[in-house]
């Protein structure tokens, strides 16, 4: 802190730059190696196998994929409202990538060390509602209106649940900045939120299936904030070709399939800092340090990730009344119950 | 059933159906892949299957059977009769080859592959192979041209042909004078054995009929 004070007014807003250009560095590289993941792992749960030809077993086809959306023309409808056509994809973007700057991806990084740090991001990821609400009005398309409003209604109904997941793992460690969560669930796997966390035994047994049904809500609610399947109806690519994102093009969809990565990981990683440890390992002192909290952060959000893609080609879409049954009436009474029965445990 | 047992009973099936679910995609991940490289590797034809037509050009007696049968009109032939003197040979089968075949062309592109110019063909010289990487630049180099006739064989051909035609319509001509002659003669005359002893019939005198 004090060497960044000595750098003067330009030095430090450099060093800020710097620092919080590491997250889109990491978006970038992560979304190549997704991309890859996503289409081979898909590829082989159907006995089937990808690119095979681009680069050994296909590894350069993300960046022939990239190099071609770079080089479509980038069309905007005449009865297109321009400026909202073109800023919406922009809105999506850094609606995810503000929340980036509050995850601890180790011990010495975290982009801003928020004490609000889970109200911030789940906030922040309410900018791409918006931004996906302006992509589907200026397309001047019904379908993409279709998308738009449903992605909307489902994100929006979606929030409640992720927002009274986090509230449960606030709850055990009292605090709502990520980074002393992560460090509450230091010290072995037996420690994670998942299992209880660091509390007395008989605690402990008593939390653990409120804490197991809360991780599962959680990773449920954090699917249908990103969109994927089963609850892509906004992109439902066999109904609305890609819903919101018809009328995009080149690079402007590639902005849009960004975000739509970037918020995979960013839901991932809030469900990992909170429930599984963050960036401590699992097998308490060994392996653990600030080097390897970033290899252990970012291997279990991978898992995650792995677990959004093997879902995705596992489950048919849900219709947009079961998405909402499941929502309001399933998830949130659910939550309610581990609310209350997590305040009782805690509190007697 | 009362409302909680079928609402509790949806989402534990609900949750066992995931989990099946799952379970399986995993098992899939794990299981060879059925793609194969093609072009490196191809899988095998039937033994029966019916690919790319070829044809035996020295077996063809050109009897049109094939084309005749084509549901497409794929097949176009032409043929030269040959003339006694010319031996053609004979084909594998033992026919005798009486036709020049100067044409015999197949507009693979066309063909819809049915097989049905095989059957009627008596020497089995139309055959369905298995070959299917057939495709040209040029859709005129998909009509396959099977005869090996050169231009001045057919020449030849079309030559003595011609000659021999015409050499029958002149006997014809001159068999048709000579019959013209005899019904202008009236009845045939009987020759009558003169007593003169051994003198030749004299001809007829030509007399008008009465």
């Amino acid at each position: 802190m004090d060497a960044i004070q000595n750098l003067g007014v330009w030095g430090s807003i450099l060093i800020a730059v710097l620092l919080s250009a590491i997250p889109i560095v990491f978006i970038l590289l992560y979304a190549l190696v997704t991309l890859y993941m996503e289409m081979k792992v898909a590829a082989h749960m159907q006995d089937r196998v990808a690119y095979m030809r681009t680069g050994w077993h296909g590894v350069l086809q993300p960046f022939a994929d990239i190099l071609k959306l770079l080089q479509k023309e980038d069309i905007i409808s005449r009865q297109a409202d321009r400026a909202l056509f073109i800023l919406s994809p922009y809105v999506v973007f850094i609606g995810t990538y503000a929340g980036f700057a509050a995850i601890p991806f180790s011990s010495i990084y975290i982009g801003s060390n928020i004490n609000l740090g889970a109200f911030f991001i789940v906030a922040a990821s309410s900018l791409v509602v918006i931004g996906i609400l302006m992509g589907g009005w200026a397309s001047n398309n019904k379908w993409s209106i279709f998308g738009a409003m449903r992605s909307a209604a489902q994100m929006i109904s979606y929030e409640i649940p992720t927002a009274l997941a986090i509230l449960v793992a606030v709850m055990i460690t009292g605090s709502l900045n990520l980074q002393d969560v992560t460090r509450f669930q230091e010290g072995g796997i037996q420690n994670w939120l998942l299992f209880g966390g660091p509390l007395p035994l008989m605690q402990k047994i008593l939390i653990i299936p409120f804490t197991l049904i809360t991780f599962l809500i959680l990773f449920i609610a954090s699917l249908a904030e990103v969109n994927r399947t089963p609850f892509d109806l906004p992109e439902a690519e066999s109904e609305l070709v890609q819903g919101f994102n018809t009328e995009y093009s080149g690079m402007r969809f590639a902005m849009f399939y960004l975000a739509e990565y970037a918020n995979m990981f960013l839901v991932s990683g809030v469900a990992v800092a909170l429930f599984l440890g963050g960036w401590s390992s699992p097998f308490g002192s060994f392996l653990s340090g600030p080097i390897w909290g970033i290899f252990w952060f970012i291997g279990k959000g991978m898992a995650l990730v792995f677990l959004q893609i093997w879902i995705r080609w596992t489950l048919p879409r849900l219709r947009v009344d079961q998405l909402m049954y499941t929502s309001w009436k399933v998830l949130t009474p659910f939550l309610f119950v581990c609310i209350i029965a997590v305040g009782l445990i805690l509190v007697l | 059933m009362s409302a909680a047992r079928i609402y509790f009973g949806n989402i534990y099936s609900a949750l066992l159906t995931v989990a099946v679910g799952m379970k399986i995609t995993f098992k899939h991940l794990f299981t060879p892949s059925v793609t194969i490289q093609y072009p490196e590797v191809k899988l095998k034809m039937p033994e029966r299957a019916r690919n790319r037509l070829y044809v035996n050009i020295d077996d063809c007696i050109g009897c049109d059977q094939c084309a005749m049968a084509c549901p497409v009109d794929c097949i176009s032939i032409d043929t030269i009769k040959s003339t006694p003197d010319q031996d053609l040979g004979a084909t594998s089968t033992g026919h005798k080859k009486r036709l020049h075949v100067p044409k015999f062309d197949i507009d693979i592109a066309k063909c819809c592959y049915c097989g049905l110019c095989v059957y009627p063909c008596p020497t089995e010289c139309i055959v369905m192979t298995d070959v299917y990487e057939f495709s040209e630049f040029d859709r005129h180099d998909l009509i396959y041209h099977f005869s090996v006739m050169t231009p001045g064989e057919i020449e030849l051909a079309k030559a003595k042909l011609k000659k021999s035609e015409e050499e029958a319509a002149a006997k014809k001509a001159a068999a048709a004078a000579a019959a013209k002659a005899v019904p202008a003669a009236g009845t045939a005359p009987v020759p009558q054995i003169k007593s003169d002893g051994g003198s030749p019939p004299q001809p007829p005198t030509p007399s008008t009929p009465t």
